[in-house]
């Protein structure tokens, strides 16, 4: 805040650099992920007397990820530095998930002298160009006057509305440049007008589909942890028994201890979700895209339904499936409107939905088989890592058969807990996202739930958590090979695994990997070694720790709903298809 | 079925390479584009003209609306004026020389350019028109063609940019 006090005197003369670095503690950056060359040079000297934290990173792309780790367990703005060229090109992909994911970001980037600029100079990427399909926003700066507003509009657009990532490039001789510094500027964004606040006509058309529907369910997803809606969630559902599901992105959005929540849809959802949805008469989606994961086959998703679509985004509504009721706003508001209206309603009980829904939960547990040669279940491995932690703790997760039986087994009662790559299924966001939180949430617990493959693409973020005392803890889910595309290959391949072994065994060996990254280094074999690791683990908080689990390699994610396929097929696993006309209403 | 869009943005760099860059990667396409200043400094007006079912044409406005630089989008009425510049080079020998005067006669056209074998003809006008000349023009021997994007405009006394100016004080 002190900065803040400072920077309100009018007009100081300094550098373009010390521009830059003086906005940031001014907009409230305390910590930044980054990696410095030519470009972004000059930047990094005022970096070095200031407040804020910057974090030396091993690879550009660690950067962009820690920053939305960072982003997703404060409900801050993550940054990352990245010089021009390939230092800037190594953030597309942290980008092009924090798009997806409607991630909170702002990325700095050096860029070559201004007079360069197109003449393919040393490091020179156009950078903005590159980045303009996954950014919500890009400025590039080659004046030094107008760093300050640049820095501010972009935190501004990354953190209002649907959130994003915004990128700031800025020139080499812009930052080298005199200029002077007053805060705040002013924000000249005449074309950006995010809705908020939802129209109560549409809230009104409803709350009247609500009481007129039968087996309605709230259809819940990222954006209500977006907003902070998950208390008023909670409201809805126990002022209306409405039953619930969280996809993905929302997990934890609503407590998976819950009696009404039947949790998470799509291609590897509960039986008891995806039945929701598809004999629902009325989705009310509340910060949900109707993403194809979700939706499977598109013409045969909750054919009966019809739809209230709640998202801050109108370009979301009516994208995939047809809303009959739109409503353009933030979910929390939307969420408190709708308990507003329905307070004053005799709503019905909808006891036989319930039931029926309860009766396919009991009936189809998302549950696993332990493997009869003794081998470890990776199932197993996530549900005791997450029994023995506790929902508390901040869970990360890399993408793939891991996410998937995280997603199921972890224990999510909280909101904002879960960090996974969903949108993009971006392999080796697990360690560097898990960096960001520890960041973070220094005093709680950070759990990365990786897998084999996804570790060996960002684990070199490790010697950044062992020099910067970040103590992650991260699980290897080794099961020898890339699991979920040699799950694919076992189905819809005829067993022809062709480049999925990727013969982890020992080669690398993890423990030592991550002994030699500064870390300490565990495996579990056996049954018996599983808890005493874990144990372990959560016992030490000064260092990072990496606990390999060799895994059956034949394990599958189950339930699964064939790509392209309708809901209606669900398999609960291999050719067992749920027995729905037993639970007939 | 075609739609045509009056898409009202801030006059900065790279604000075209956005909205061609939107339709690209979402498989939107676009027919005519046409862009320019406006009787404000800071704005300027790209003409679109898409061909696309009225439920994209949504999806399409509401993409664009999110691009921060985009101020106003306005689906112009089939009524509107629509007009399109058209240059086309044509052969004129003797022969048919008299043709190609009677045809610029016809269509109100103009000749800018003549040679002993050419004579280059310049017309605006509405789309449907300029097609039509093009038509006429094209057994006679039509040797270049370059046409301006449709610039449109609504009819009546409202200006679609004074609002978008009312807008442009907001907070």
């Amino acid at each position: 805040m002190s900065s803040l006090r400072e920077a309100s005197q009018p007009s100081e003369t300094m550098s373009g650099a010390a521009s830059l670095v003086r906005s940031l503690e001014a907009v409230g950056a305390d910590n930044v992920f980054g990696i410095p060359g030519g470009a972004i040079l000059p930047a990094y000297d005022p970096l070095f007397d200031s407040s804020v934290r910057h974090i030396l990173v091993r690879h550009e792309q660690g950067a962009g990820h820690a920053a939305e780790g960072y982003a997703q367990v404060t409900g801050k703005v993550g940054v990352c530095m990245a010089t021009s060229g390939p230092g800037a090109t190594n953030l597309v992909t942290p980008l092009a998930d924090a798009h997806m994911d409607s991630v909170p970001m702002v990325a700095i980037t050096g860029q070559v002298a201004g007079p360069s600029i197109g003449s393919d100079a040393f490091q020179e990427a156009d950078i903005c160009g590159i980045t303009l399909p996954v950014t919500k926003h890009s400025f590039l700066v080659k004046d030094p006057g107008e760093i300050p507003q640049a820095i501010a509009s972009a935190f501004h657009l990354a953190s209002t509305g649907r959130p994003g990532p915004v990128l700031v490039d800025i020139t080499k001789d812009a930052l080298q440049a005199g200029t002077t510094f007053s805060w705040p500027p002013t924000l000249d964004l005449p074309g950006y007008r995010p809705v908020t606040k939802p129209h109560l006509r549409q809230v009104k058309e409803a709350a009247k589909l609500i009481k007129a529907a039968a087996k309605p369910v709230l259809y819940v997803g990222g954006g209500v942890i977006k907003s902070g809606a998950s208390a008023v969630l909670r409201e809805l559902v126990e002022l209306t028994g409405i039953p619930v599901v969280t996809t993905l992105m929302a997990r934890g959005a609503f407590p998976d201890s819950h009696d009404l929540h039947m949790g998470m849809p799509g291609m590897h959802g509960s039986v008891a979700a995806v039945g929701a949805l598809q004999r629902s008469d009325l989705l009310i989606s509340l910060g949900a895209r109707f993403d194809d994961r979700v939706t499977g086959h598109l013409p045969s998703f909750a054919p009966l339904a019809k739809v209230i679509h709640v998202d801050i985004d109108p370009a979301e509504i009516s994208k995939n499936r047809h809303a009959d009721v739109p409503i353009v706003g933030d979910c929390k508001e939307a969420i408190a409107e709708l308990i507003t209206l329905l307070k004053a309603e005799q709503l019905p009980q909808w006891s036989t939905w319930q039931s029926f829904l309860a009766e396919v939960k009991k009936r189809y547990p998302t549950g696993y088989d332990v493997p009869s040669d003794g081998s470890l279940s990776p199932q197993q491995v996530i549900q005791r890592i997450g029994q023995m932690t506790g929902p508390d703790a901040y869970y990360a997760a890399g993408v793939g058969q891991h996410q998937m039986w995280a997603a199921h087994f972890l224990p999510f009662e909280k909101p904002g807990h879960w960090l996974n790559s969903g949108g993009l299924g971006t392999m080796g966001y697990c360690v560097p996202a898990a960096m960001g939180a520890k960041v973070g949430q220094p005093d709680k617990v950070v759990w990365g739930i990786d897998g084999d493959g996804c570790f060996q693409m960002t684990n070199q973020e490790l010697v950044t958590c062992a020099l910067e005392n970040i103590p992650v803890k991260i699980a290897v889910i080794n099961n020898q090979s890339l699991g979920m595309v040699r799950q694919w290959q076992t189905l819809f391949y005829q067993g022809r695994y062709s480049n999925t072994d990727l013969q982890t065994n020992r080669v690398p060996d993890f423990p030592k990997l991550a002994e030699a990254m500064g870390c300490i280094g565990l495996r579990a074999e056996t049954d018996d070694q599983v808890d005493a690791v874990i144990d372990k683990a959560l016992s030490i908080d000064d260092r990072p720790v990496v606990v390999e689990f060799a895994v059956h390699k034949d394990a599958m994610v189950w339930p699964m709903v064939a790509a392209g396929t309708s809901n209606d097929e669900i398999k609960v696993a291999r050719d067992l298809a749920p027995d729905w006309d037993e639970e007939e209403l | 079925m075609n739609h045509t869009l009056s898409v009202l943005v801030e006059d900065k760099p790279g604000v075209l390479t956005r909205v061609a860059g939107l339709f690209a990667r979402r498989g939107y396409n676009i027919n005519s584009l046409a862009v320019g200043p406006t009787e404000h400094p800071a704005m300027s007006r790209i003409t679109l003209v898409v061909d696309v079912e009225d439920h994209v044409l949504e999806q399409v406005t509401k993409q664009l609306n999110k691009l921060v630089e985009v101020l106003k989008i306005v689906q112009l009425e089939p009524d509107s004026a629509s007009r399109q510049l058209l240059l086309v080079k044509v052969k004129a020998e003797p022969a048919n020389r008299g043709q190609v005067l009677d045809v610029i006669q016809l269509f109100q056209a103009k000749a800018v350019d003549i040679t002993a074998d050419t004579i280059t003809i310049e017309s605006a006008g509405a789309p449907e028109r300029m097609a039509a000349l093009i038509k006429t023009l094209e057994p006679l021997g039509v040797k270049e063609i370059v046409q301006s994007g449709v610039v449109a405009i609504g009819r009546g006394s409202r200006s679609i940019s004074d609002r978008a100016l009312r807008t442009r004080t907001e907070p």
